[in-house]
């Protein structure tokens, strides 16, 4: 096995151990810590297909900035670990059976592809910051103005609530 | 073929050396660490007309030695109620993510001479293309050993200091990422070794340093004082240390941990001073490239290290003789003679060859390090001097004034750069 196929088994077994952990901690700080240990080791696996700055963002603003705001949110409601309630009735006749249906079709469509995912894009389209930056602010500047410009109105909806609180 | 699967099918003279060069770094930076506290306290007691630690070896230089030694036979306390798991986590996590930034800072800019089984030795442990967005990914996970660390300690000081730091270093973050931007702009890469050689021009010297030229762009000294701003308070330092505001919050997020575990933390800080440092120096002041322009007329100034060195040597060795114990007469003297030796040696490269390519070869770092020296001792400066700011005004400081001014440096450098790249 080569050692690039090794760290793709560590990096996903920590994705997956982390995803885990995440549903089964109780206390709201651990699965947060869990969810952390889900971004980096993606970050690991971008990093491994080459996508240097993706990862590097991936970073930045799912493991630090988003990430710290949960925790931040949980130390200041001081929220303690959680109690198990009954298993929910929708969550055995409906989440279950959709849950294996949804891995059985995963499942068929990687067998029916002999194993290999078809890449969506070119592989060396992610590798440079230029060939990301050309490609967001030409091909794809619709979506990305019109993201941020959701993301600035999410921004004035939070401001407005905050004030209206305050009066 | 990528950078990281490259990396990972490398052979095993490339480990050996890269775990080498890891375990010197880490050596040479716990050291200069130790030896900032002292420094640290020397400074700031002259500030305050006081002498500092002097009764633990000449001057106090053995006073981080007898510091460490405490921290580690100290008894290790673990409060009741905490969470152990994160409780031990957060120390950890902080010391490892501020000791993993100084892998990607370059030290110099020529490999050694020799090779080692065939491997380039450079002065950088590695140097990705994305250099700078790697430290400011493990800056922005540097919160966590604050922050969990006040949360894991089942206490009411500790968990607010907490809270006060993610909320400080979020804020900062931003206004930290943006001031650097224009200095990407006008390098065109995120690579710290690209960053400093397009601050390298034969004949303008010092004015070339991204803090201070129009080439390619607009000087950047603007962004320069909101980075320096944001980096001291993403490194928690004094004016802007609420989380461990002392008259606040007794000693804040580190509250509930002794012994080693509070030395961890401190290592950290210490650590990070030295990271931003060297980042204040790559990006805006030129890293390793000398204050003077290249030209022979000033290449007498390559021989600035023996002329600090040999003073130094001599100073120390006559210093030495004063004290009556054996360390002192001994080993001060010892050292002093080495040191001058050294400065006379590189003085020597004046006639003897191979000596003048050792000097010319310590150049780079020497510039490096005496500007990171410089930055370390304006952090001492800033503690000596200012006083801690209210939180309130920290916030308005972070959000009302940085982070507008980064932002319109950003505007007015790629406003600039576009000028001069239009055709």
């Amino acid at each position: 096995m080569s050692p690039v196929l090794i760290v793709f088994f560590l990096l996903a077994a920590l994705c997956v151990i982390g995803a885990l952990s995440l549903i089964l901690q109780k206390h709201p700080i651990h699965s947060a810590l869990s969810l952390i240990i889900v971004m980096v080791s993606l970050a690991g696996l971008y990093l491994l297909m080459g996508a240097e700055f993706v990862a590097a963002v991936q970073i930045i603003v799912y493991g630090g900035a988003i990430m710290v705001l949960f925790v931040f949110v949980i130390m200041l409601l001081n929220a303690s670990a959680e109690e198990h309630t009954s298993f929910s009735k929708l969550a055995k006749f409906g989440g279950l059976p959709l849950a294996l249906a949804l891995t059985g079709l995963l499942a068929s469509a990687m067998i029916h592809n002999g194993g290999a995912v078809p890449n969506t894009t070119s592989p060396d389209a992610l590798a440079s910051t230029t060939t990301i930056s050309i490609l967001l602010f030409s091909t794809f500047v619709y979506p990305f103005e019109l993201t941020s410009f959701l993301i600035l109105v999410a921004i004035m909806g939070a401001l407005v609530l905050a004030q209206r609180e305050k009066s | 073929m990528n950078a990281v699967t490259t990396f990972l099918t490398q052979d095993g003279g490339f480990w050996v050396l890269t775990f080498v060069k890891i375990a010197l770094l880490l050596f040479i930076v716990l050291t200069v660490n130790a030896y900032l506290t002292w420094f640290e306290r020397k400074v700031v007691a002259l500030m305050q007309s006081r002498i500092g630690p002097h009764r633990v070896g000449p001057h106090g230089l053995l006073q981080p030695a007898a510091d460490g030694l405490k921290f580690l036979f100290k008894e290790d306390v673990m409060p009741g109620g905490v969470d152990k798991f994160v409780y031990l986590l957060a120390p950890f996590l902080a010391l490892t993510l501020a000791l993993a930034s100084l892998a990607v800072i370059p030290f110099g800019p020529d490999p050694l001479p020799f090779k080692f089984f065939g491997h380039q030795i450079d002065l950088w442990i590695t140097n990705p293309d994305i250099g700078l967005l790697v430290l400011f990914s493990v800056t922005a996970l540097g919160v966590y050993g604050v922050a969990l660390a006040g949360w894991a300690s089942n206490s009411k000081y500790p968990l607010l200091g907490g809270l006060r730091s993610s909320a400080q270093m979020v804020s900062y973050e931003l206004s930290m990422t943006m001031s650097v931007v224009g200095v990407v702009l006008m390098a065109n890469s995120f690579s710290l070794t690209e960053i400093i050689s397009k601050q390298q021009d034969g004949k303008w010297g010092l004015l070339s340093w991204n803090a201070f030229t129009f080439h390619g762009g607009f000087p950047q000294i603007v962004g320069f004082l909101c980075f320096l701003v944001s980096a001291i308070a993403e490194t928690n330092r004094v004016p802007f240390d609420l989380p461990e505001a002392e008259s606040e919050l007794v000693a804040g997020f580190h509250t509930e941990y002794s012994s080693f575990k509070f030395a961890m933390f401190f290592i950290a800080e210490y650590t990070s001073m030295i990271t931003v440092s060297s980042l204040c120096a790559i990006l805006f002041f030129g890293g390793w490239n000398s204050p003077f322009p290249a030209t022979p007329f000033w290449q007498f100034t390559h021989y600035l290290p023996s002329l600090i060195l040999i003073p130094f040597g001599l100073w120390v060795l006559f210093d030495g003789l004063k004290y009556e114990t054996i360390f002192g007469k001994l080993v001060l003297p010892a050292l002093g003679a080495a040191i001058a030796g050294i400065g006379a040696l590189l003085l020597a490269g004046i006639w003897i060859a191979p000596l003048h390519d050792v000097n010319e070869y310590i150049q780079g770092p020497f510039w490096l390090l005496s500007k990171i020296f410089f930055f370390l001792f304006f952090y001492v400066w800033a503690r000596g001097t200012l006083p801690r700011f209210r939180y309130d005004q920290l916030m308005n400081i972070g959000w009302k004034l940085l982070l507008p001014v980064s932002i319109a440096n950003v505007i007015v450098t790629a406003g600039f750069v576009l000028f001069r790249s239009a055709p």
